[in-house]
């Protein structure tokens, strides 16, 4: 089996979370071709404005191509519009791409920022090319084992800080369990002051193993 | 994201479904949804009791093909008293996880089914066993299964601690049922609850409307 002769595909888990004021974004770091990870220390928070980011699983070379069409689109309507894009018209724009060619495309995509209009907000697009709101949102492979951890810890008006344990907490426990998620976790938290970015190394995650 | 309906391969009525096994101080408890579909979309029993009494304080659980698991059940309960009767005491534990086993493992071929083997004995206390799809044979202090397990192996993990009480092991398993049934469509109805110690064996159902609600219902 010539484990190189797959594309490279971002088999992963991604998280995105609103609080009052921005947006909490999280992401593991493996990329992997076949059974080999390409790269271990992946960046797939993506940003597409100033204060918009998206969070990429699915292909890695169809997602880097629909966020950079996306980001040409949205800065040139930013400049068209002399004014911050709205998160909805960004996630809008990945949804056109996403379903018009979803017959060729591999993308689970999750768009989140803030916008002086409606504040932080998360949007999924996932494969297939439907666009929703939710206040939290999970994808990727790893996904599936943590719905219901996220499910039960989830409560309407955490913190900054509260949102960013949630998610480290919930990446952690979808890296644990899928072999094709790992490396270290990144996070972010888009708000109308800017962006934070931080990584939280290998030795460093929350632990929850009880042997 | 097809890798986790395996189950729903099976031809027949199967049990997309979601169990579970705890230890806690004292005992053990074994849980399930009560749902029975065939294919994707028909669900074919809303209250259907997927925990097996196989011996006086041992239970099984079943995921997979319901056919596969009621005809090994019905020869390992056969096979367990028949050597209950010859030993002169209670079964171990063990003796009951291991005939399904060995069943599993001999005609791996032909049986597409997983238990999860608990209960209580008087050499070891409250075990838990899970005897897998080809016949592996493994002990741990908890356990889920069945397709909706997928969704809160992250919850479990986060959630158990060893030595829980009975209040909080029933809660961490009625949380957990709930949230695989929330999620996953082949899983639902009610939950069944057996707790088994030295005691007694006590079954616990939870109907639909007192599941705990989380937070987008």
């Amino acid at each position: 089996m010539d484990s190189f002769s797959q594309n490279p595909e971002l088999t992963t888990s991604i998280m995105a979370v609103e609080f009052e004021g921005g947006v909490v974004i999280g992401a593991d770091s493996r990329t992997t071709t076949g059974a080999y990870i390409a790269n271990r220390v992946t960046d797939k928070l993506t940003p597409i404005h100033e204060r918009i980011f998206c969070c990429r699983s699915g292909s890695a070379a169809d997602t880097q191509a629909i966020a950079d069409a996306v980001t040409y689109q949205l800065g040139f309507h930013s400049i068209e519009l002399d004014e911050a894009p709205l998160v909805q018209t960004a996630a809008s724009l990945f949804r056109e791409m996403c379903y018009r060619y979803r017959e060729e495309l591999m993308a689970g995509i999750i768009v989140a920022g803030w916008d002086p209009r409606r504040g932080g907000q998360v949007y999924t697009v996932p494969v297939g090319g439907m666009m929703t709101r939710q206040p939290v949102s999970v994808g990727g492979s790893g996904s599936s084992y943590i719905y219901g951890y996220v499910d039960s810890n989830y409560r309407a008006g955490m913190s900054k800080e509260e949102c960013l344990k949630f998610t480290a907490e919930a990446l952690t426990l979808a890296m644990e369990r899928d072999g094709s998620s790992g490396g270290v976790v990144r996070l972010a938290v888009v708000s109308e002051q800017g962006v934070e970015r931080q990584v939280i190394l290998g030795n460093q995650l929350p632990k929850f193993s009880t042997v | 994201m097809d890798s986790h309906h395996s189950y729903s391969q099976v031809k027949g009525v199967s049990t997309g479904t979601t169990i579970l096994a705890v230890k806690f101080n004292g005992g053990v408890i074994i849980g399930s949804d009560s749902r029975a579909s065939m294919g994707e979309s028909y669900v074919s029993s809303k209250t259907i009791n997927k925990l097996i009494q196989v011996h006086d304080r041992i239970f099984c659980c079943i995921a997979g093909s319901l056919a596969d698991a009621q005809a090994v059940t019905k020869m390992a309960k056969f096979q367990l008293s028949f050597h209950s009767i010859q030993m002169e005491s209670p079964p171990l534990v063990k003796a009951a996880a291991s005939i399904m086993r060995e069943l599993c493992y001999n005609n791996k071929e032909e049986l597409q089914a997983g238990f999860i083997t608990a209960g209580w004995d008087r050499k070891k206390g409250p075990q838990i066993y899970v005897v897998s799809l080809g016949g592996m044979l493994l002990s741990q202090p908890y356990t889920i299964g069945g397709s909706g397990s997928t969704y809160i192996y992250g919850y479990v993990d986060a959630k158990f601690k060893p030595d829980m009480s009975l209040e909080e092991a029933t809660q961490f398993s009625t949380n957990a049922l709930a949230l695989a049934m929330g999620r996953d469509n082949v899983s639902g109805g009610v939950v069944h609850l057996v707790v088994i110690t030295e005691a007694e064996v006590k079954h616990v159902v939870v109907p639909g409307n007192k599941l705990p609600k989380f937070h987008d219902e």
